[in-house]
């Protein structure tokens, strides 16, 4: 159970990109976040584990409060959640087994990684997934050598070897072609029921977020203004996530500022 | 078709490189008052360079036909000379890495990089020479002199090579092992040492082949190797010798060139 309650995340003294944001993830749940560019979805994903600071109010994973872990405490905190990247973030001149093994980083002591000697039941386990995924045959060859939707699938299979209690997706398909990323949003869907895992999926494509996911979170301007399944999200929805409408919460001259340079851009 | 241009008597011309003429005018004038000015205050003894060119023919002539019959030292002092390059080079290229994690700003602390980088400011601030005149002065006529200055020398090069490097990474790939619990060590191992991998190789050969080089030069302040054999010959007027090393060292400077160049080639 993820459970985030009032989140506030500002960049130096600009306004706050995340507003007062609460949302809950209970269970094996799939949930999709859609909105605009700059409606603050990657920031919320990049909270969830740290790699962006959040500003005030409370991350809750499993029990364990995220937003005040320092040190070891946060990197313990980090191996359990999982994480996919749009750019995949893969190491390009490492070996495929490397990159899927570099998965297990925040379990390994340092001269078991540095020496590459990684536990058999690593292995073993790294060659299941692989084979789960259809890369298996790839272990030796290096990252950069692969095509895009192999390199995603690199990208899952490291963030599975981390046994994460979550995964975090941000934009996973957005540097896919249409086919491939139908594959990929095909192997997040099947693999959360099989692990029992929750997904939280960052995706511009809403055609796929209704199609892979039980349930969808619209975002606009760091506040959550749609939340619900698939067949609830109408076109009036639609356009209040995406459109220039003012909805009602907004309003004054600094929304209607920012509305501005959103139109300028 | 064809049309015909109807001459207009418009001229055109390159405009200057300063556009502001007095300026143009103004740093010419400047340049030519500075070097009348700096040739007729420096002292030319015509005299003396009267009396020098006979003594250069004499010494070209002592040297003409080079003398190999003391292979024996020669030998020894580029084996000296290798020798000093190849520890300094180990022994720099070993410290330049640590100091040019320390010199990166987007990986270090701010207070780490400080420091970092003005190791590296100091070592690069003076020329091996001055450096091994230094290190002679403080332990001795020698090869360790060599090797000290040639770490000095390696670390100011290598390690602002590889600092601007790291500083070009590629920080998804970073993110991506923090992500995953990774500590700050293991963080570098994963993320950062494999991204900067082809660059430090060929910087490491580039300095080998470098500090081979300065190695001789660094020897003529008696710093060890060819150079102080070089220094030797001179001073004994045994110019036939003294012509036999110096064709010596070119010859191993453009093996080494060679080596190195292949070896950087195809690591690309």
């Amino acid at each position: 159970m993820l459970r985030i309650t009032e989140l506030v995340k500002r960049y130096g003294n600009e306004k706050a990109v995340l507003k007062n944001l609460n949302l809950e993830v209970p269970g094996e749940s799939v949930v999709s976040i859609i909105g605009a560019s700059g409606a603050g979805k990657s920031t919320l994903l990049r909270c969830i584990n740290r790699l962006v600071e959040p500003s005030s109010g409370s991350i809750e994973l499993n029990g364990t409060e995220l937003t005040k872990l320092e040190g070891k405490d946060l990197r313990l905190a980090r191996r359990r959640i999982g994480m996919v990247f749009q750019g995949f973030n893969l190491i390009d001149r490492l070996t495929v087994m490397e990159n899927v093994q570099s998965g297990r980083l925040g379990y390994l002591p340092a001269w078991r990684a540095i020496t590459r000697n990684y536990p058999q039941e690593d292995i073993d386990r790294a060659f299941h997934l692989m084979e789960r995924v259809g890369i298996a045959h790839y272990a030796n060859k290096r990252a950069d050598e692969l095509s895009g939707g192999e390199r995603q699938r690199v990208g899952v299979v490291r963030a599975l070897m981390q046994e994460p209690e979550i995964l975090l997706a941000d934009e996973p398909t957005a540097s896919l072609d249409p086919k491939t990323s139908r594959q990929i949003m095909e192997l997040l869907r099947a693999l959360a029921s099989e692990l029992h895992l929750p997904v939280l999926i960052n995706i511009h494509n809403v055609n796929e977020a209704k199609e892979y996911t039980q349930r969808i979170v619209g975002m606009r301007f760091g506040r959550i203004i749609f939340d619900g399944e698939p067949v609830d999200l109408d076109n009036e929805a639609m356009d209040e996530i995406y459109a220039g409408v003012p909805a009602e919460e907004r309003g004054g001259a600094e929304s209607s500022t920012h509305l501005r340079e959103v139109a300028v851009r | 078709m064809s049309s015909t241009v109807q001459p207009t008597g418009r001229t055109w011309k390159k405009p200057p490189f300063i556009a502001n003429p007095v300026v143009r005018w103004g740093l010419l004038l400047a340049v030519a008052a500075y070097v009348w000015w700096a040739l007729t205050t420096l002292p030319f003894d015509w005299e003396r360079i009267q009396d020098g060119i006979p003594r250069a023919i004499r010494i070209f002539k002592g040297a003409f036909p080079p003398s190999f019959i003391r292979g024996e030292l020669l030998f020894d002092g580029f084996m000296e000379s290798i020798k000093i390059a190849i520890v300094a080079t180990l022994l720099g290229l070993a410290l330049s890495v640590p100091i040019a994690f320390a010199s990166a700003s987007n990986i270090a602390p701010k207070w780490l990089y400080a420091i970092g980088r003005g190791i590296i400011i100091v070592a690069r601030s003076f020329h091996p020479v001055i450096v091994a005149i230094v290190f002679v002065k403080a332990v001795g006529f020698g090869p360790l002199a060599g090797i000290l200055t040639l770490t000095v020398y390696s670390i100011g090069f290598v390690a602002k090579m590889l600092a601007e490097r790291i500083e070009e990474i590629d920080w998804g790939q970073v993110e991506a092992i923090r992500a995953a619990g990774g500590a700050t060590f293991v963080t570098l191992l994963y993320a950062v040492i494999p991204q900067i991998m082809p660059r430090q190789i060929g910087l490491s050969i580039y300095q080998l082949d470098s500090n081979l080089r300065a190695s001789a030069i660094v020897g003529i302040v008696g710093a060890g190797g060819i150079g102080s054999t070089l220094l030797n010959a001179f001073g004994r007027y045994d110019y036939d010798f003294a012509l036999a090393i110096t064709l010596c060292i070119i010859g191993v400077i453009l093996v080494s060139e060679a080596i190195s160049g292949r070896i950087r080639r195809n690591l690309w």
